[in-house]
C-alpha cells in the first residue's frame, strides 16, 4: 500500500510539473493562442447576445463616489507638447474625427462643453482586478460621431492618443484604442472632461478620455486626440485594436 | 476467479492486469458498476477545469492581490493583501499577508518567493500559477477558456442527472441519512469507512459534501465570476445581491479555496478509502466489494 501510495504522490507531482510545463508551452504555440482567441470571440458573441447593445451599467449615488480614485497606466504624457497644452490650459487641444466619415471633425474643449453632456456615477473596473467609482461628465460619443456622419463601411472607432508607450517617445506608437460602433454608440460611452465634478487632472487624462462603461478600463484611453473612423484596424501599430492588446490582451474589454 | 457482478458481467480481464488492478485479491469479492460513463467523464472534465480555474486564478490575483467588499477597492482597508517589503536597494526581503489588518510573515509562500532562484514580490508562487510567470492577459485567457468549458460540462451534467434521477437517487439527503450523520462524523474521524454493502451508496456526509459544491459551491463561484465582468452587470443588476463587484471578487476567491479544500479532503478520502477501488471505479466505472455477494 505505501508502494502505491508513493507511487500516487509520485504521479501526482509528474503529473503537475507536466501540467505546468506544458500549459506554459502552449501559451506560446500559435495554433493554442488562435483557439484561445476563437474562445475570445464566443465570449463577446454571448455577452452581446444577453446584454444587447443597449444595456446600461449599474450608476451610483454621490455617496458611492471612492475616496481614492487609482489613476494607472500614463500618469502623465511627459511630452512637451503636452506640457505646452497644460501650460495654456488646454485651449488650443483639438479632437479631431477623421476617417470613414462624411463630415470630419475638429473640436475644441469649448465645443465640448457647448454639447449636452451626460453625467454618470459608474464603476471603473481595471484587468488587474481592482475597482473604483467616479463621476463623470461629458457629451455622449454618439453625438459627435452622428454629426461627423459614418460612412456605411465604417466599423469601429480607433482612439489615437497624447502618451507615448516608448522610451523614445516616437508618437507613431503612442496609446490607441479601439471599439465597435456599437459600443461607441453606447448611451454611456461619453467624451469626459469632467471627473467628481473639477476638470479631468494630467494623471486621470486631462483633457480628455473616453469612458465605456461596460469596458475594462484599458479600453477606455486618456489624453483623446483623435477618433478614426475606419473598416479594419490590422494595419494599425501592432495590428491588434490597441496598445494592450499588442501585448496580448483581449481586444473584448467586457470581460 | 469469485469475482462476480450484478448489475451488468465482469468484463474478461486477463489475470495480470486482474493483479495489477487490485481485482483478485484472495477470498471471495464481486464488483459492481458504480458510475456511469458519463459521470466519469464529468467528474474528470471538471477535475481538469478546476485543477486550470484554479491555477489561472492565482495568476489573475498576482495582477492585484488585495481583496475588498464593497464596489469600489477601499485601497486603505482591505480584507486581505498578499504584500513584499522591499529595501533601499529595491530587493525583496520578505513577503506578507495581511488579514483584516494583521501581519503575517509568509515569505517563501505569499508575498515573495523564488522564481528562477531569486526570491521575487509575488502574490502566490510561480509553482501555484498558471501560467508559472506573472502574465495576466494569458492567464485571462486560459481561466475565460476553462471557465466555458466547466459550465457546458455542468450543464450537461446537471440535466443528465435530473434526467437520470442520479440526483434524486444517489446524491439528494435522506431524512435517515441525517440521522446517521453523527454517527458517521465520529467514524470519519477515527477513519472508520463504510464497507461492504454500505459502500454502494454515498453516506451521508458525502452527499452533503458533493451536494454543498454541486449546488452551492459551483453555481455561486460562476455568478461572482460574470459579476466581475462590466458587460455582464449591465445585462444583469441583481448580480449586485453579491454587494458590489469587489464583494463578488472575494466571493469568488474564498469559493475557490472552498473548492481547493474539497479537493484536499476529497483526494485524501480517495486514499484512504481504498485508493485503487476508488480510481478504478471513476475511470472504469467497477468497484470490487470484497465479501460474498449477499443473496
Amino acid at each position: 500500500m505505501t508502494d502505491r501510495r508513493g507511487f500516487l504522490g509520485r504521479a501526482v507531482a509528474g503529473a503537475s510539473t507536466l501540467l505546468l510545463g506544458g500549459c506554459y508551452d502552449l501559451s506560446q504555440k500559435p495554433w493554442f493562442t488562435n483557439a484561445l482567441g476563437k474562445v475570445e470571440d464566443l465570449t463577446h458573441a454571448a455577452q452581446n447576445l444577453i446584454a444587447g447593445p443597449q444595456a446600461l451599467a449599474p450608476e451610483f449615488t454621490k455617496a458611492d463616489i471612492a475616496p481614492v480614485f487609482r489613476a494607472n497606466g500614463t500618469l502623465d504624457p511627459g511630452t512637451p507638447e503636452y506640457a505646452g497644452h497644460v501650460g495654456s490650459g488646454f485651449k488650443n487641444w483639438r479632437i479631431t474625427v477623421t476617417g470613414l466619415v462624411a463630415h470630419p471633425l475638429s473640436l475644441s474643449l469649448d465645443d465640448l462643453r457647448r454639447l449636452p453632456a451626460r453625467t454618470q456615477i459608474t464603476r471603473h473596473d481595471c484587468v488587474e482586478g481592482w475597482s473604483c467609482i467616479g463621476e463623470w461628465t461629458g457629451p455622449q460619443l454618439s453625438r459627435i460621431l452622428a454629426a461627423a456622419a459614418p460612412k456605411p463601411e465604417a466599423r469601429y472607432a480607433v482612439f489615437y492618443c497624447a502618451d507615448p508607450m516608448t522610451a523614445e517617445g516616437d508618437p507613431s506608437h503612442n496609446y490607441y484604442e479601439s471599439m465597435d460602433l456599437s459600443e461607441a454608440m453606447h448611451p454611456q460611452t461619453i467624451l469626459a472632461y469632467q471627473m467628481n465634478g473639477a476638470p479631468l487632472t494630467v494623471p486621470h487624462g486631462a483633457p480628455v478620455r473616453l469612458r465605456a462603461e461596460r469596458q475594462l478600463g484599458y479600453k477606455q484611453p486618456k489624453y483623446v486626440q483623435r477618433i478614426d473612423l475606419v473598416a479594419d484596424y490590422s494595419a494599425i501599430q501592432g495590428g491588434k485594436g490597441g496598445y494592450w492588446e499588442d501585448l496580448g490582451y483581449t481586444w473584448y474589454g467586457g470581460i | 476467479m469469485t469475482i462476480q457482478s450484478d448489475a451488468a458481467p465482469t468484463p474478461h480481464i486477463p489475470e495480470r492486469i486482474r493483479t495489477a488492478l487490485g481485482l483478485s485479491p484472495s477470498g471471495p469479492h464481486y464488483a459492481f458498476y458504480r458510475h456511469k460513463g458519463l459521470v466519469r467523464a464529468a467528474h474528470w472534465i471538471n477535475a481538469l477545469c478546476l485543477a486550470i480555474l484554479f491555477m489561472s486564478g492565482l495568476n489573475i490575483f498576482n495582477a492585484h492581490t488585495a481583496l475588498y467588499w464593497g464596489n469600489s477597492s477601499i485601497f486603505a482597508h482591505p480584507i486581505l493583501v498578499l504584500g513584499t517589503y522591499y529595501n533601499d536597494d529595491g530587493a525583496v526581503t520578505r513577503g506578507v499577508t495581511t488579514i483584516f489588518g494583521h501581519e503575517f510573515t509568509t515569505t517563501g509562500l505569499f508575498g515573495a518567493s523564488n522564481e528562477d532562484g531569486v526570491l521575487t514580490g509575488r502574490g502566490f508562487p510561480s509553482w501555484a500559477t498558471l501560467p508559472g510567470p506573472n502574465w495576466l492577459a494569458m492567464a485571462r485567457q486560459w481561466h475565460f477558456a476553462f471557465a466555458w468549458l466547466l459550465v457546458f460540462n455542468a450543464v450537461v451534467f446537471f440535466i443528465y442527472g435530473i434526467w437520470s434521477r442520479h440526483f434524486a437517487r444517489d446524491l439528494a439527503p435522506t431524512a435517515k441519512d441525517l440521522t446517521h450523520l453523527p454517527r458517521e462524523i465520529a467514524d470519519h474521524a477515527r477513519l472508520k469507512f463504510p464497507h461492504g454493502e454500505k459502500a454502494r451508496h454515498y453516506n451521508a456526509l458525502q452527499k452533503l459534501a458533493y451536494c454543498f459544491v454541486i449546488f452551492i459551491l459551483g453555481p455561486l463561484i460562476v455568478l461572482t465570476g460574470l459579476t466581475m465582468s462590466p458587460t455582464m452587470d449591465s445585462a444583469f443588476p441583481l448580480l449586485e445581491i453579491f454587494g458590489g463587484r469587489q464583494s463578488a471578487r472575494t466571493i469568488h476567491f474564498l469559493c475557490a479555496f472552498g473548492f481547493f479544500g474539497f479537493f484536499l479532503v476529497h483526494v485524501a478520502m480517495v486514499i484512504l478509502s481504498g485508493s485503487w477501488n476508488n480510481l478504478r471505479s471513476m475511470i472504469t466505472g467497477w468497484y470490487v466489494i470484497r465479501g460474498r455477494k449477499p443473496s
